[in-house]
């Protein structure tokens, strides 16, 4: 609230971080910049030649834009927040329509379904395990690490 | 009557309209079932809405081709919810640039553990040069895991299949996991979720914790990142050194 009324004067820079166009939702805002930054993406990959899906891209454009804006204009993510949030919490919607092509493969899965479930599983478990005790193991250690460097300043 | 239900039905079938709706329906389905165990990670929606598809498919005998034409707009949207990760990374960007050689090193070991393992399994059973190939990428979110599958020799299609499965599988024994390996930290359970089961897992997490999202956000977005780049170099190595 410490910076009434700024907004009559929009710049491409505002409008990034948050300035939405008067009766224009916040929603499709924020799916208008994903949309844009896909784009952006995906033409640096092509461009390249990178074998690197645009999306991905996207997103390390974006995380750079959003890294670049003024850090003590907090609010003003909040279009993209409300798409990626929107998104982010039905993620699995996004993938039944991928799960459902189970179907076109059915009779290798029958062949091959007690190999490939035990496999799946497996590896399954053992990534979660060993990603997870790495992660917290170094977790801790940068923790004590950074404990014994604030000691000894 | 029927005449009309025919031509209404033959209308319906060859408009995007049905499998568009038929995919929202399942899901309401699936969630609401989620929903009401308490979120139960056993009861994930993902393969709920995915047997009410297949079974819907299946009873009116409907190609996966034609309900695809409909589902599409949702697996398209795949493509911004993958940018829109970069937002939970900006909000909490100082606490993973601080982490930067943990976040670097759990990347390489869980990458590294997923893809050899589920080869090496199911190669000692058996399956087949072209299955085990599209199941390198299983851990990687499927449109990525597409992309990677077809450069080395795997079948597109199957590898959507062997990720989707492998992010359900993930979401639902993950907390098992965590407390049998005493994987107590909320990041690092996040984090592994991510990595291992992807967009799936992520969404769990996001379910489970604000924080255990964001850095599952963070590691289903650097593996699809470094899968990518390094999966099909990996390949082509072991390809040359075994022959």
């Amino acid at each position: 609230m410490s910076r009434p009324r700024q907004r009559s004067r929009p710049s491409s820079r505002r409008a990034l971080h948050g300035e939405v166009a008067p009766g224009q939702s916040p929603l499709l805002a924020g799916l208008t910049w994903l949309l844009v930054f896909q784009s952006a993406g995906e033409a640096l990959a092509l461009a390249t030649g990178a074998p690197v899906p645009g999306p991905v891209v996207g997103m390390a454009l974006l995380l750079v834009a959003l890294r670049l804006r003024d850090a003590r204009d907090a609010a003003a993510e909040a279009p993209l927040g409300v798409a990626a949030d929107g998104l982010a919490r039905h993620l699995s919607l996004l993938f039944v329509p991928a799960g459902v092509g189970v179907m076109l493969h059915a009779a290798r899965l029958v062949d091959e379904g007690a190999a490939l479930a035990a496999a799946l599983v497996a590896s399954t478990v053992l990534a979660l395990a060993a990603t997870g005790l790495t992660f917290q193991w170094l977790l801790r250690r940068a923790a004590r690490d950074g404990q014994a460097g604030s000691d000894r300043a | 009557m029927t005449d009309e239900f025919f031509r209404l039905w033959v209308y319906l079938s060859s408009t995007p309209l049905a499998g568009l709706t038929l995919t929202l329906v399942a899901y309401a389905i699936g969630y609401a079932i989620y929903a009401r165990s308490s979120f139960h990670p056993i009861a994930n929606p993902v393969p709920i809405a995915v047997a009410v598809v297949v079974a819907a498919l299946a009873a009116t005998r409907t190609p996966y081709r034609t309900y695809f034409e409909g589902a599409q707009f949702v697996h398209f949207l795949l493509g911004p919810a993958v940018v829109g990760l970069a937002v939970p990374l900006a909000r909490e960007w100082r606490g993973v640039r601080r982490l930067a050689f943990p976040i670097a090193a759990s990347l390489v070991v869980g990458s590294v553990v997923a893809a050899t393992s589920a080869v090496a399994i199911a190669w000692a059973l058996g399956v087949s040069p072209a299955t085990l190939a599209s199941l390198v990428p299983k851990s990687v979110t499927a449109p990525v895991a597409m992309g990677i599958a077809e450069r080395i020799g795997g079948l597109p299609a199957l590898a959507a299949v062997f990720a989707v499965a492998t992010g359900v599988v993930g979401a639902v024994l993950g907390r098992y996991v965590f407390d049998a390996a005493g994987v107590r930290d909320l990041r690092a359970r996040g984090f592994a979720l991510g990595l291992a089961a992807h967009g799936i897992g992520t969404a769990r997490a996001f379910q489970v914790d604000r924080d255990a999202g964001t850095y599952a956000g963070l590691a289903f977005g650097l593996h699809a990142l470094a899968a990518a780049l390094a999966m099909p170099l990996a390949v082509a190595a072991w390809r040359a050194l075994a022959g």
